[in-house]
């Protein structure tokens, strides 16, 4: 991005002030309004969430080795799936994006001083903690067995498990996002720096739009939803229990009209950061700006219409199952437009293969193979067969883990120099890059084939033919932990011993590359103001640089 | 270890579900390798300090955005049209087809044989090259029956019956899941679908599947309909009383004092036993009291069964 204003180059000396070194007290922290530390307070507790998370994956696949359901209960088993569920899709996939990135980048991109309301920013921040305090106090005083999609009637009248509680949990959790929401659609709208119009903002900016009004208009609905659930538990008003009246099938009408645009709301925002890298490590202006940023929002349109695909054996309709079908393909068509665009920015590149770029290339990858998928499962008469089983498993771990794990690892490292002021060890980045793409793939992509031949999904004990397929996967959640306790040490590492980055590590475009690493607390000394559009790279000045820099370093030596 | 490679075809339906598959196989190889060869070319070609003609990139071409968005977009609706096919000839129930009730109940399946009065549970007995219906309620959550070497599922719901149909074409046992959690046996709630030589199944099914056993649901639905006080006001001789005859009624279209006309199904009879204030025929007055919570799902079954064989009798619409 062109920018007028040359802005001091900080970081050189002994620490100069900026949001983290300012004030070091934890009161400071506790009560910031600062957008930065806000971002690193939810990276704290989404990352601890994240492990507490993994810890009940890593018991499913280890009661999954054998066919018996021979280490836990019955009873447990199903808990602990549901806890992974849970804490996995609303306390982490949902806000990891927008809540950690989101809140630390856009007022950097956008040239701004904060979000528009920084007070509600922080206030989301508490209100994801009670959230999560609560769900915590429920599931380890008893726990909730119904299964992160808490179907009716079972939930609201059959389980025997602290349901309420969790609805609570995640109820007040969904208003943190909201604000979140809220916050950036006021902050893009109204806090851009001057010149930085709609079709210069940074492609990241666009996707956290467009999720951002998926948030508001879906966390509504499943708050509404969990409440109602509630209700029928507590007061046994009829409204999905059909004994007393009610329709079990509205609770997954109503469910999934949120929860299918919330799988849009972890992978938008992945994609945004996706279109970051790839245009940066290959130094070339991204291929398609426009139809990359429509597609954003097409989908996040589209997003809102397919929710019957979750749907096809449920009983209703066969026409209504057309309808969603159809539109099930549709929503692939933006998604496809935006891996060909990818692609095609890579032509003519200087392709670097740094470590944010080797994660943007194995979210390609896993993108790929999870939207691929997705053609097989919006196709009715194969989803009907794999519809619960493990392929959806499969399926929907690719996307909303593979692709946006990756990318949320990739824009962590990216952004990590400008995050904390230091650099990390590359070695050990690209290593982990490596480990988790391999691990990935070993424990998901088995579940495809396990799947297809019919292995139903929430299945403690499973039938001894499809036992290999499952020690494979459980091999790979070993290494896949192995992979994410990498960076968890090395990024630790750098804070302590890493070198001091400079402004900009990457030679990067962009507002917030041009601020000191970490930026000061008020972020821009004066206003920036922007001339042309983004990513303004160009190629060949880039080899000429990087030969430049190699002869330097030849003479050295 | 006894690995599974591959899924047994049981049915025609799965041959041709398999055959929908392979081509969606072919089709994201394809892609991917289209993508993932696009990728690596350009990474070797264009990686940092590799010479290579960079001048003149291109960022803008709406040719290409055009052509990579609608070669994908009729791929996606050939796909739509093969697999939409397939899903509506799984729902078009054959009339000849022969139906079994299938209860769910947490955790087991109970299947009633209508024609021969058999009841079994997990285990579902079935003769082979002969299409058979399945009319599925639950007793309390929600569950799906899953027969993988048929792809078939369809979830079995509390409060409406569901329907899917098969005809196998190889004998053989087969696996049957409850494939929608439904608590915390749910892994236990497997059986069989043992699918036999007709003869074989009439020799089990103890006679002739059109002959009537003392023990068939429509007897037991007979031995109901005077019990719980049916007959009182449902005449079966087609004359009207307090309540309209049921009298070949199945199948029917029934007028209601709402002025909707209804077809006289097995999920209208269930309503009608269950709330029948809700929708009254014409003609008639809302003084039936409800069974809900009266009857067992099973008994409604018997009861639905006994009306059925009445429209038989009498030549109706069946």
């Amino acid at each position: 991005m062109s920018v007028t204003t040359v802005p001091p180059r900080g970081a050189v000396g002994p620490a100069p002030k900026n949001y983290v070194n300012v004030n070091s007290s934890i009161k400071s922290w506790l009560l910031t309004t600062d957008h930065k530390r806000v971002a690193i307070l939810y990276l704290i507790s989404a990352t601890f969430l994240f492990f507490l998370g993994g810890i009940a994956a890593g018991l499913v696949r280890a009661e999954l080795v054998t066919p018996a359901g021979d280490l836990v209960s019955a009873e447990t088993y199903n808990k602990l799936f549901t806890m992974h569920g849970v804490l996995m899709v609303f306390f982490f996939l949902i806000p990891i994006v927008p809540a950690v990135l989101g809140n630390f980048l856009i007022p950097l991109m956008i040239g701004a001083r904060d979000l528009a309301f920084p007070r509600l920013n922080l206030a989301s921040w508490y209100v994801y903690m009670t959230g999560a305090v609560v769900t915590l106090i429920a599931i380890f005083t008893g726990g909730v067995d119904t299964g992160w999609t808490f179907y009716t009637p079972f939930s609201s009248v059959y389980s025997n498990s602290a349901v309420i509680m969790t609805a609570i949990g995640v109820l007040i959790v969904g208003f943190s996002s909201i604000f979140t929401g809220l916050n950036f659609i006021v902050t893009i709208h109204k806090m851009r720096a001057p010149g930085l119009t709609w079709f210069r903002l940074p492609l990241f900016v666009w996707a956290m739009y467009a999720t951002s009004l998926i948030i508001i208009l879906g966390t509504p609905v499943v708050a509404i939803t969990l409440v109602l659930v509630a209700i029928e538990r507590l007061l046994g008003v009829g409204i999905f229990n059909p004994v007393v009246g009610g329709d079990p099938l509205l609770f997954q009408h109503l469910f999934w009209f949120y929860s299918h645009p919330a799988v849009y709301l972890t992978i938008l925002p992945a994609m945004g950061i996706i279109s970051e890298l790839v245009t940066c490590f290959s130094r070339k202006r991204i291929f398609g700006y426009k139809y990359i940023a429509m597609s954003s929002l097409a989908i996040a349109a589209y997003g809102f219409l397919v929710w019957g695909h979750h749907m096809f054996v449920s009983g209703q309709s066969v026409y209504a199952s057309m309808v969603f079908s159809l539109l099930s393909f549709m929503v692939a068509v933006p998604s496809a437009i935006k891996v060909f665009n990818w692609t095609a920015t890579l032509h003519k590149g200087s392709i670097w293969l740094a470590t944010p770029m080797l994660y943007a290339l194995g979210f390609l990858g896993l993108f790929l193979i999870g939207g691929l998928t997705g053609l097989f499962l919006a196709s009715l008469a194969i989803d009907v067969h794999v519809h619960d089983t493990y392929f959806i498993v499969a399926h929907f771990h690719y996307i909303m883990v593979g692709a946006v794990v990756l990318a949320f690892l990739g824009g962590l490292h990216f952004w990590w120099p400008k995050i904390t002021g230091r650099m990390y060890s590359e070695k050990w980045a690209r290593l982990s890059a490596v480990v988790i793409f391999l691990g990935f793939n070993l424990t998901f992509f088995p579940q495809f084939i396990v799947g297809y031949l019919g292995m139903p999904r929430r299945y403690h004990a499973y039938a001894p033919e499809f036992q290999f397929w499952n020690i494979l996967s459980s091999l790979g959640s070993v290494v896949l932990a192995v992979g994410y306790f990498l960076p968890l040490i090395y990024l630790l590492i750098s804070l302590r011993t890493g070198k001091r980055a400079p402004a900009n590590p990457w030679g990067a475009t962009g507002l917030e590359w041009q601020i000191p690493s970490p930026p000061p607390t008020y972020n821009f000394r004066e206003t920036p103001v922007v001339t042309g559009p983004p990513y303004n790279y160009s190629a060949v000045a880039a080899e000429e640089a990087y030969r430049e820099a190699r002869k330097q370093e030849g003479q050295r030596e | 270890m006894n690995t599974q490679w591959t899924l047994d075809q049981a049915t025609p339906h799965a041959g041709r579900v398999d055959a929908l598959f392979l081509f969606l196989v072919a089709i994201s190889v394809l892609v991917s390798l289209g993508v993932v060869t696009m990728v690596t070319f350009f990474i070797l070609k264009y990686r940092r300090g590799k010479e290579a003609d960079r001048t003149n990139p291109v960022d803008t071409h709406h040719k290409l955005e055009l052509t990579w968005t609608i070669i994908p977009l009729i791929i996606f609706l050939g796909m739509f049209v093969w697999a939409g096919r397939l899903y509506f000839q799984m729902y078009d129930v054959p009339a000849d087809a022969m139906e079994i009730y299938v209860l769910g109940k947490q955790w087991m399946w109970k299947f009633q044989h209508p024609d021969t009065g058999q009841l079994e549970v997990n285990d579902l007995h079935v003769p082979v090259n002969r299409p058979i219906k399945l009319t599925m309620t639950s007793e309390d959550v929600i569950h799906s029956l899953y027969v993988p070497a048929f792809r078939i599922k369809t979830d079995v719901v509390p409060g409406r019956y569901t329907t899917v149909w098969f005809e196998a074409s190889e004998t053989g046992n087969y696996h049957l899941f409850c494939a929608e959690y439904c608590g915390t046996s749910h892994s236990g709630m497997i059986g069989q679908v043992i699918v036999m030589p007709e003869d074989e199944y009439l020799a089990w099914a103890g006679g002739s599947p059109t002959g009537s056993q003392p023990a068939s649901a429509a007897q037991a639905g007979e031995q109901l309909f005077s019990k719980v006080g049916c007959i009182a006001c449902h005449k079966l001789d087609g004359t009207p009383g307090v309540g309209p005859s049921l009298a070949g009624v199945f199948g029917r279209p029934v007028k209601l004092t709402n002025g909707e006309t209804v077809t006289a199904d097995e999920a209208y009879l269930r309503q009608s036993i269950l709330e029948p204030a809700t929708q009254v025929v014409e003609g008639y007055q809302p003084v039936m009291p409800p069974y809900q919570g009266q009857l067992t799902e099973d008994q409604v079954l018997q009861l639905i069964a006994y009306i059925k064989s009445l429209g038989a009798e009498q030549g109706g619409t069946q």
